[in-house]
């Protein structure tokens, strides 16, 4: 993804009429122009009213106390200083997430990328295989999915008996401090398939006679993925990694529907957003939780641009075949 | 759309293995791995459908994922699980909204898509760049703000909240797939518009939008699912019980502690999947190939 617009080459529009029946030309070009704005205007509209109004508000919010019936009350930056200095929840929020993000990226984006190269061939199959692995990212952030997860670990859960008729240990996954976690992090590494179907279309873009000039040097399987596959893909790995991070950050839904809204037991599963939640909708603190946004968004702001300086050393651009 | 397709039937050779005598050994052998794959992957959903016909005892008693003696029973259960209200009135609001987010994504989406795509006018690329970064803005940031919004406008429990914003083009998402997927019509349609006297207006209508079909059908099927499962607006906004939706329907479940539950449970779970199931089945290869070339979730 290239992230600005290809200009288009300009359509000529200012060309100076000689002749008089030739008027309507300049009209016309002005109307073209105002044109893209006037197709523009609902997204304007929806930008300014819904995105960008609210940021700043939420940024305003953040260094005041709110609870929605008495007007905000400005206390500077008491929210931040409870945040980071009394409020040891917040820190277990943070951990909780991080865990998730740093083992949910990886894991899932290997699995992505192997099931990509397994699936990369030319044979029967293959069409319904893509779309086959693909079904749980179109299920996953499902409250349905996530009630199936919370009764096969939960207890008496297929899970749990399929450990116990093979001599191990029944365990209640969703109600242990250490599973509950890890739990949720299979969810999301099942739902490999979205970032697989871009690896996929990412090795359709190498060329072949590059695996045959490697292998007549006499690399092998691994010798080709390494110094084909990986260089040639890495603009689509980063690409996913990027976007896996991002979303690894906004992960709420399983954690809230199979810990009740809790995000227990004791916490173990309390990630930002139902922190976030917690901190707006039930106590009612939309001051706090503000403060909590912003410091979310600056956090992954920063991180994505770490993330694009530190892809000048690894990702791999050849002309024009990135995407 | 269709480069995939390509790509697919005369794609580069596998990547491991070559063509040659002991092909069918290694196909075989090739297909049964994935298979293998597909099943573990699967195994959730085949779980759900077999839970959601089986008699309470036999959920606890067996790890079969079939049922034995399959039963209807947790259907009926499920539907009239909350006193006062069933199921039938929670997929009535989904589908409400659901339809509505999609008709209004089409709209707003395709307008914005086109000046995008086609039109020249200052500060394109700019705007372009903002559009692409609030694809990636994390949704919990503007939550707060933007119920103390909606609480003013008297909004709180009715659809508004999560269809007027629809209609503002804010799932900036799908302006991105039409737009890419604009930038592979031919220019030359256009202009061959224009030398038929077509202004911009008409040009989109009835040439562009036309053409634009296939990214409109994507479209429309990720709106209608996104909204259906999407459960964070819908429990910040509907608080209400005659509001509620599927999702938060299916989320009472999770106060009824115990196994007995989770057939009637996984019932209700395999309705409320069904559309998506629907739309995977009729639709699959144009889903999996609009998330490859937009290159977003699913």
């Amino acid at each position: 993804m290239s992230s600005t617009a290809r200009l288009d080459p300009p359509v000529p529009t200012s060309a100076a009429p000689k002749r008089t029946h030739h008027r309507t030309t300049p009209i016309k070009g002005l109307a073209d122009r105002t044109a893209g704005y006037v197709f523009l205007l609902p997204w304007f509209a929806g930008l300014a009213i819904f995105t960008v109004g609210p940021l700043v508000y939420s940024l305003y919010l953040s260094f005041t106390d709110y609870n929605l019936l008495q007007p905000p009350h400005w206390v500077g930056l008491a929210n931040f200083r409870e945040m980071f200095a009394h409020d040891p929840r917040f820190y277990h929020a943070v951990k909780v997430t991080l865990i998730y993000v740093v083992v949910v990226t990886p894991v899932k984006l290997a699995l992505a990328l192997a099931v990509a190269v397994l699936l990369n061939r030319r044979r029967r199959g293959v069409g319904l295989y893509r779309s086959l692995f693909y079904l749980p990212s179109l299920l996953g952030t499902s409250v349905a999915v996530a009630l199936v997860w919370r009764s096969m670990f939960g207890q008496g859960g297929a899970v749990s008996n399929g450990l116990g008729s093979l001599g191990l240990p029944r365990t209640d996954f969703i109600n242990s401090t250490t599973w509950s976690l890890p739990a949720i992090i299979l969810l999301a590494c099942w739902q490999f398939g979205a970032p697989m179907v871009i690896f996929l279309a990412g090795l359709k873009q190498i060329p072949s006679e590059l695996y045959d000039a490697v292998s007549v040097d006499g690399a092998g399987t691994w010798g080709r993925f390494r110094h084909v596959t990986l260089p040639l893909l890495s603009p689509v790995l980063f690409f996913n990694v990027l976007l896996e991070t991002i979303n690894s950050f906004q992960a709420f839904t399983p954690a809230f529907v199979i810990s009740n809204g809790s995000g227990g037991p004791a916490d173990s599963t309390l990630f930002y957003t139902l922190y976030l939640y917690q901190r707006g909708f039930t106590d009612f603190r939309f001051g706090y939780a503000s403060a909590m946004a912003w410091t979310l968004l600056a956090t992954v702001a920063v991180l994505t641009a770490l993330m694009f300086r530190a892809s000048r050393a690894w990702v791999f651009y050849t002309d024009g075949g990135s995407r | 759309m269709s480069e995939s397709d390509q790509a697919l039937r005369g794609g580069p050779p596998a990547l491991f293995g070559r063509h040659g005598g002991r092909g069918r050994g290694r196909s075989l052998l090739w297909h049964l791995s994935v298979i293998v794959v597909v099943l573990v992957v699967v195994y959730p959903v085949i779980w759900m459908i077999g839970t959601s016909f089986k008699p309470a005892t036999e959920i606890v008693t067996s790890n079969r994922p079939w049922p034995l003696h399959g039963t209807l029973k947790n259907f009926s259960a499920g539907w009239d699980a909350n006193p006062g209200v069933t199921f039938g009135h929670f997929f009535m609001n989904s589908l409400v909204i659901s339809v509505l987010a999609v008709a209004g994504t089409l709209l707003s989406c395709s307008l914005a898509a086109y000046a995008f795509a086609r039109l020249s006018f200052p500060g394109r690329s700019a705007l372009f760049a903002v559009m692409v970064v609030t694809i990636l803005l994390p949704y919990h940031v503007l939550i707060v703000p933007q119920y103390a919004i909606f609480k003013t406008f008297g909004w709180i429990n009715t659809d508004l909240p999560v269809v007027v914003p629809k209609f503002l083009a804010t799932e900036a998402f799908f302006i991105f797939l039409m737009v890419q997927f604009m930038r592979g019509i031919p220019k030359e349609i256009d202009d061959a518009a224009r030398v038929d006297g077509c202004g911009p207006y008409r040009t989109f209508l009835w040439v562009l939008l036309p053409l634009t079909r296939p990214a409109l059908i994507t479209s429309a099927i990720f709106a209608f699912i996104w909204t259906w499962n999407d459960f964070f607006t819908q429990l910040v906004y509907f608080n209400n019980t005659d509001k509620f939706t599927v999702p938060i329907g299916l989320s009472l479940f999770v106060d009824q502690t115990g196994m007995t539950s989770y057939g009637p449970m996984m019932a209700m779970s395999i309705l409320a999947l069904l559309p998506v199931f629907l739309f995977f089945l009729a639709f699959q290869r144009l889903l999996v190939d609009g998330a490859t070339s937009s290159g977003l979730k699913g």
